[in-house]
């Protein structure tokens, strides 16, 4: 096994998703059979070689810094679920007594 | 009326600028066939019927006024990846449902100047995450010439719309294939241009190493025609490349003669069907006899491509999808505290697929396995440029099929992930050496299936891959749509 049951709902949480049991055994044994299929790279010496991250060779893009007119605040926020104002609005993040 | 869907675009700009139909009407005749046709086919997934027709009026407008370009009043259909001003924007998920961009994409601006006409959201695989159009989580599209059968991904739906003449034209988007092989699969053409050719500035990112928005249309002078229409240099794409486009359909029907075509051995494999290596063998006779010659290649990396590229493509997913988390748009589901709104929301809001390869990608650039993983898969990267690199030192372009297969039946790959991603084998290498393709139907199986026939270019070749499938396309003549859609 390349992968067992509690690693993916740690890796799960890693990525902020609840899985059900069934969820669990059902990628679990799916995600082993990618990833055996992905060892077939080891069969390869990659030995000294660069990663490619980008396909066509880039140099760092710059622009001027000056101050653009993107969005009003209403377009911003627009789409959120909730909101206050021009604010979004969340769940509390820092503890309460 | 019927036989606009025998006209080219240029075809079609010539009626409406002699006056003989207005883009009124022609916006009308596109919507009553959706109308009648895309139950069968369920290609859309909403209209924007209202918006349609009076940006149909204003082209008429334009065109009086002979203030038109080569797009204007031409009917699109949009696949729902392109972030639109004002238009309900999906990615065919459940949690990017009710999004409305307060932005354009740059392609839907630059087509908007052009004064194209937005039929409607077409359906795709869920942030164009699959093979088959089945991971939308709004319906399942099927391929016009067998309704049983899928109509290839996650560009399904942009593909059969097409093809069933429910629009002129559309947009699709290409991460592993997503253009070619849903083009390929029902009898259509599309072009996934070079990496940085066309801006992916407002394209809702799937794999932003990877990713890039190109025509899918019902032939190649079409495709030349939008591909010149959405490319070029934009500043709001950092990765887009400051480099002139030029006019592709103008120098279509060039001869090829001396053309050097490679035929690489790894792609002509055990487990193709016969019929599509038949087909493809053919049309390299074909190029052969029109001047063409045929040089033996090697692309040996060719069966590492999918096992790097699952790696590569889910960790950039992994990443990008991080951003849906209830707070900003979209979907939120309540939850005790911060951290469990984030999981119920984004759990109920995924379908599977996206959330395997979440998890898939979050696993391999986690603490321990980054080396093992995403690095390598970014080492065999390398090794797949070069392999194609040196091939280009001996052709100029490189012809495969699309896929190893015609289309499959609705239902018999979904519950095996990996035979699924397997059956994208040959337009995956394309994508993680940025190369352009394109993927035009070059015959028909004994089930009447289409057949797509791939070629691949040097960077920012686009010109000769339309200059040399305008020759296959000229000399085929093949059948473009299904009977049930005549």
């Amino acid at each position: 096994m390349k992968i067992t049951g509690r690693v993916v709902e740690y890796v799960a949480h890693l990525a902020r998703l609840e899985l059900g049991p069934e969820e669990i055994d059902l990628y679990t044994q799916q995600l082993d059979r990618i990833l055996a299929y992905m060892d077939q790279l080891n069969s390869l010496d990659t030995t000294g070689i660069e990663p490619t991250t980008h396909a066509i060779p880039l140099v760092n893009v710059f622009r001027e810094d000056t101050v653009q007119l993107n969005f009003q605040v209403e377009e911003a926020v627009g789409n959120a679920p909730a909101r206050v104002g021009p604010f979004f609005k969340v769940p509390p993040i820092i503890e309460t007594d | 009326m019927e036989e606009l869907l025998q006209k080219s675009i240029a075809e079609t700009r010539g009626l409406l600028k002699s006056g003989e139909i207005t883009s009124v009407e022609l916006t009308r005749f596109y919507l009553d066939r959706i109308k009648k046709y895309d139950g069968l086919t369920r290609c859309y997934i909403r209209l924007t019927e209202k918006m349609a027709l009076e940006k149909a009026a204003e082209a008429d407008k334009r065109i009086r006024a002979h203030s038109d370009g080569e797009l204007t009043g031409i009917p699109f259909g949009m696949k729902d990846i392109l972030c639109t001003k004002g238009v309900e924007t999906t990615c065919a998920s459940q949690i990017l449902k009710g999004f409305v961009p307060p932005y354009d994409a740059t392609v839907i601006k630059k087509l908007d100047e052009s004064g194209y006409i937005h039929l409607g959201r077409i359906n795709m695989d869920e942030f164009a995450m699959g093979s088959s159009t089945e991971n939308s989580s709004f319906q399942v599209t099927k391929n016009p010439w067998d309704l049983s059968r899928i109509p290839g991904g996650s560009s399904g739906g942009s593909a059969a719309a097409v093809v069933a003449g429910l629009c002129a034209a559309a947009l699709g988007t290409d991460t592993g294939g997503s253009i070619r092989q849903p083009a390929g699969l029902c009898g259509a053409v599309g072009l996934k241009p070079t990496y940085g050719r066309v801006s992916r500035y407002g394209l809702v990112a799937f794999a932003s190493s990877l990713d890039q928005i190109g025509p899918i249309a019902k032939n190649v002078a079409d495709c030349a025609v939008v591909l010149k229409a959405i490319a070029g240099h934009d500043p709001m794409d950092s990765t887009s490349i400051p480099q002139p486009v030029p006019d592709y359909a103008g120098a279509l029907g060039k001869e090829i003669r001396g053309l050097r075509i490679g035929m690489p051995k790894e792609y002509f494999i055990e487990g193709m069907e016969q019929e599509v290596k038949t087909a493809v063998e053919g049309s390299i006779k074909t190029f052969e006899g029109l001047g063409a010659a045929i040089v033996p290649i090697s692309l040996p990396h060719t069966e590492f491509a999918v096992a790097a590229y699952y790696i590569i493509c889910t960790a950039e997913a992994s990443s990008n999808l991080a951003r849906y988390d209830g707070v900003k748009y979209g979907m939120r589901v309540d939850g005790k505290d911060i951290i469990d709104m984030y999981k119920q929301t984004r759990s109920r809001g995924f379908g599977k697929e996206v959330k395997r390869r979440i998890i898939l990608g979050t696993y391999v650039l986690s603490s321990g396995y980054y080396d093992a993983y995403y690095r390598k898969a970014g080492q065999v990267r390398t090794l797949i440029r070069r392999d194609f690199d040196k091939a280009f030192e001996q052709c100029d372009v490189i012809v495969t099929p699309v896929s190893p297969t015609t289309a499959f039946k609705i239902g018999e790959k979904t519950e095996d992930p990996l035979t699924m991603y397997l059956s994208d084998i040959f337009t995956i290498p394309v994508n993680l050496a940025g190369l352009p393709a394109i993927s035009l139907p070059c015959g028909f199986d004994d089930k009447g299936l289409p057949i797509g026939l791939q070629i691949i270019g040097k960077p920012l070749d686009e010109m000769l891959l339309l200059q040399t499938a305008f020759l296959l396309e000229t000399e085929k003549k093949l059948k473009k749509r299904p009977d049930m859609f005549a």
